[in-house]
């Protein structure tokens, strides 16, 4: 692989975000503004008159006009600042630098279950269309996608903690006896096991699994209805059949050149499927207790906490931006074909 | 980048076998050292500052004032009929004041501070010391300003640190708020050498610092504060304000979701759980297997106010017609799960006693509310908005529509409309928009004018009605400073009660609950008017 391509890719890419970077920090900022409500009134508290509305609002600097808060902001982004969170009174960075491993793990491992499920049912459904199993997997990825995410916690929690007790009490990362590992890379699980700690990387895995289950359930059917759908156009193809009338088997026709070729539209749905999941899992972080992100988006949202969302919003859009680029690297891996100019 | 796509291929068949192994991983059994002595408390809300003083604090931080902190008084105990206990409004209580004493004018109150009693540093603590956090709490401006003068504490030039023991208060004027606006969360006393050390020229009190680090002399000591997730006190075993807490640790977890709330309860693994909705404390309690404590809220209704600026609702006849034509006992029953205390159904339009809140005179009755309607000239009814507030969706929404209900069978239409949680307090109290809307306000003091200040006062934050009476003005005025032992006091209280009765503002419905449920070997449990956990005096036995 040429390296040099790569990088033209890389710079190339990054190069077209910087207009949606822009255009989300416009928006992000304006649209935070004409939210409904009063954020110097929230915080003032209960009991406020008057008076001490009008000092919070110094305070937050919400006196000044929107063009000089724009400009203010836009001194702080450059200095890598996105300011203070009004309701956890932190900085925003450090808000997200300690959720965003927490969604992460989270996310990561449940599409880590969601994809070691739906491959192998979409590929079992495309090669014995209409079978049992083909059936099956309809049935699954429809229950997995039309059961309400919180239903579905709810419901594991119900049965594997209260009713069975085998799962680990939902109380968030970790359970409360156990201390956080050394914090490396935020992930716990992988902290744990630098740490060469088996009994904390046991604990935080454990909190782990029915989240990720949860959150998993709910993607399976878009990336098993992919797979299907791409291996059946690609086994109906000529050179799957050229293929299979040279006598190769049975298993060198279907990984190496069947699920080779329907990846991409796999891998396409993945990156929607990861970007979707990171920020929208509130629900399952309600129910989990886990402290995530997108609880802490809809929490400042609620409060009109702008700094806090616009941080929220931004991480977001860079992070979208990151993984299209990685999905598109990714392409050229998979198939050569693909022009990294492309 | 060296990987090909056969390694990449071949790296993906492997993490998708990697995905299925935690699958086979047994869960772990959690460990059980340690749980005797710790108190796992999971809550719904998030404390989001260890100061209280600062702009933006939320009612859940409140907390860390109640157990990390301590104040000059705090107040007494007693016990309910049911065996609830309770914080008496009428004793105050030693904390690092040991003793106090009013000047024979009484235009002052001098305290004596507890010898050898020390900050979490070990640090002495000194009438300098308390002198520096009133300043602070009546000159950061905000919620803590407007509480401290509520009690007439308003300027730096009332304290004076006498010695290092002796601390007195001058007053503007003499009233019966003072002493007890001394024991709520507000007036803290801070390790004023911490606190200074860590001040800057912009931040002459230090709420950057004292934001994130507490530094004072409560039972508790902070162990650690994830924001998001949890708050841990540690024992401060040193205490001498009171008697050394009955648990070394006290973990409060944030658990979003009520369900999940419940279900840690019901497994045994959490200790206490707060912020349930009405209906799982009413099934909890009806289990017997836990301990449900249920105080009522002090000086605290559910009602629905009515805007008296507002076309239909300016005439009188109107409001009464609506108080008549509210199904009350279907709300209660059916929205609050009984828990509360009914304000309806009262005798008399003329008060016997001064008790607050007390039921109003009035009781679901259709025929009596058309006919006024009839009288005021709405006999064919009319239509208004009515809103509640979201975040209280879980009693507020059913009881919205109960309303709706009623009010139809008199021929008001009501669109009920949801408004968001951040949205509420604009609209509602600084807009004081909404014609018809459900409101909870609780005054911290527990006297009927401090109530009628707050909310039937024209101008008043609280005042969402827009109400204004003369009779009220001038009689709130006057009893707000005035001693409850006042021979005129009791008039003038029962003035005001008969006003409202008569004019209804604010048509009340229940005085609400504030329900805790807790596994039978914690006790200690104590109510207090600020709603927030006071752990001070829990003890946990082995179960």
């Amino acid at each position: 692989m040429a390296n040099r391509s790569t990088l033209a890719l890389i710079g190339g890419r990054v190069l077209q975000a910087i207009p949606s970077i822009a255009g989300v920090i416009i928006v992000t900022f304006v649209l935070t503004r004409a939210l409904p409500g009063d954020p110097a009134v929230y915080f003032a508290g209960p009991a406020a008159d008057a008076a001490s509305i009008e000092q919070v609002r110094q305070a937050l600097g919400l006196d000044r006009t929107l063009p000089e808060q724009f400009l203010i902001y836009l001194g702080d982004l450059a200095r890598g600042d996105l300011g203070q969170s009004i309701s956890t009174g932190r900085p925003v960075v450090e808000e997200l630098l300690r959720r965003m491993p927490a969604s992460m793990e989270l996310t990561l491992l449940a599409l880590l279950f969601s994809l070691s499920v739906s491959l192998p049912l979409g590929i079992l459904a495309a090669t014995r269309p209409n079978s049992w199993i083909d059936h099956l997997c309809r049935v699954i990825v429809t229950a997995g996608v039309s059961l309400p995410v919180f239903f579905t916690g709810l419901f594991l929690v119900y049965i594997f903690y209260f009713i069975l007790g085998i799962a680990p009490s939902p109380l968030g990362r970790i359970d409360i006896f156990y201390l956080d590992p050394p914090k490396i890379t935020g992930f716990f699980t992988i902290d744990a096991l630098l740490d060469g700690d088996l009994d904390t990387f046991g604990a935080a895995l454990s909190q782990l699994v029915l989240p990720a289950i949860t959150l998993g359930l709910f993607t399976l059917a878009p990336l098993a209805r992919m797979t299907r759908g791409a291996m059946l156009a690609v086994l109906s193809s000529d050179y799957i059949r050229t293929a299979r009338a040279s006598g190769l088997s049975r298993s060198t026709v279907l990984y190496t050149y069947a699920l080779r070729n329907a990846m991409l539209p796999i891998l396409t749905t993945l990156g929607m499927v990861f970007s979707f999941m990171l920020g929208s899992n509130v629900l399952v972080e309600k129910v989990f207790a886990w402290p995530g992100i997108g609880s802490f988006a809809i929490e400042a949202l609620i409060v009109s906490d702008y700094a806090a969302v616009q941080g929220f919003v931004l991480a977001m859009a860079f992070l979208y931006v990151a993984l299209n680029l990685i999905i598109d690297i990714l392409y050229t891996m998979v198939d050569p074909r693909i022009g990294l100019e492309g | 980048m060296t990987i090909d796509r056969r390694d990449f291929l071949r790296l993906t068949a492997v993490g998708a076998g990697a995905a299925a192994l935690p699958m086979l991983v047994p869960f772990g059994e959690s460990r059980a050292a340690g749980r005797a002595d710790t108190l796992l408390v999971v809550v719904g809300s998030t404390v989001n500052s260890m100061d209280i003083h600062r702009a933006g604090t939320n009612r859940p931080s409140y907390a860390i004032a109640v157990n990390l902190y301590d104040r000059l008084v705090g107040f007494g105990t007693k016990t309910l009929s049911d065996g609830t206990e309770m914080y008496d409004y009428q004793t105050l209580q030693p904390e690092i004041a040991e003793s106090w004493e009013l000047a024979p004018d009484g235009n002052s109150v001098t305290f004596k501070l507890r010898e050898g009693a020390t900050f979490w540093d070990g640090k002495p603590i000194t009438a300098a010391d308390v002198k520096w956090s009133f300043d602070r709490a009546v000159s950061v401006g905000g919620f803590p300003s407007t509480q401290m003068r509520a009690g007439s504490l308003e300027k730096p030039e009332q304290f004076t640190a006498v010695d290092d023991l002796t601390f007195r208060i001058d007053f503007l004027r003499p009233s019966k708020l003072t002493m007890p606006d001394l024991a709520v969360p507000v007036p803290i006393i801070f390790n004023s050498k911490v606190a200074m050390a860590n001040a800057t020229k912009e931040d002459p009190w230090a709420t950057e610092y004292l934001h994130r680090n507490p530094a004072g002399s409560g039972a508790f000591m902070l162990e650690r504060w994830d924001p998001g997730q949890q708050v841990v006190y540690k024992r401060f075993d040193n205490w001498k304000s009171g008697p050394l807490p009955g648990v070394q640790r006290v973990i409060m977890r944030e658990i979003p979701s009520a369900s999940t709330r419940r279900a840690l309860l019901e497994r045994g693994d959490a200790d206490v759980s707060l912020d349930l909705p009405p209906k799982d404390f009413a099934e909890l309690q009806a289990s017997g297997k836990y301990t449900v404590a249920a105080a009522p809220i002090e000086n605290s209704m559910i009602a629905i106010g009515l805007d008296t600026t507002y076309g239909p609702f300016k005439d009188k006849r109107v409001r009464q017609a609506v108080a008549y034509a509210i199904p009350y006992r279907q709300i209660f029953e059916q929205a609050a799960f009984k828990r509360g205390i009914p304000m309806w159904g009262g005798k008399s339009f003329d008060p016997a006693t001064i008790e607050w809140p007390q039921p109003f005179p009035y009781d679901t009755d259709y025929g009596k509310a058309s006919a006024l309607l009839a009288e005021a000239g709405y006999a064919d009814g009319f239509e208004v908005p009515f809103a509640f507030n979201l975040g209280f969706a879980q009693w507020s929404e059913p009881m919205a529509l109960l309303v709706q209900e009623g009010l139809a069978r008199v021929g008001i239409r009501t669109q009920v409309e949801k408004v968001p949680g951040a949205n509420w307090r604009t609209q509602v109290l600084i807009e004081k928009k909404w014609p018809m809307h459900i409101k909870n306000f609780g005054g911290w003091l527990n006297y009927p004018d401090y109530y009628s200040y707050w909310v039937y006062q024209d101008g008043r934050l609280f005042n969402s009605m827009n109400y204004r009476n003369e009779t009220v003005e001038t009689v709130t005025d006057e009893a707000l400073h005035m001693p409850v032992d006042h021979p005129e006091y009791e008039a003038r209280i029962k003035t005001l009660i008969s006003t409202f009765f008569d004019e209804v503002p604010l048509i009340p419905v229940y005085q609400p609950y504030l329900d805790v449920a807790m596994q039978k070997n914690v006790t200690g449990y104590k109510y207090y008017f600020h709603r927030q956990l006071d752990t001070r005096a829990f003890n946990k036995a082995a179960s």
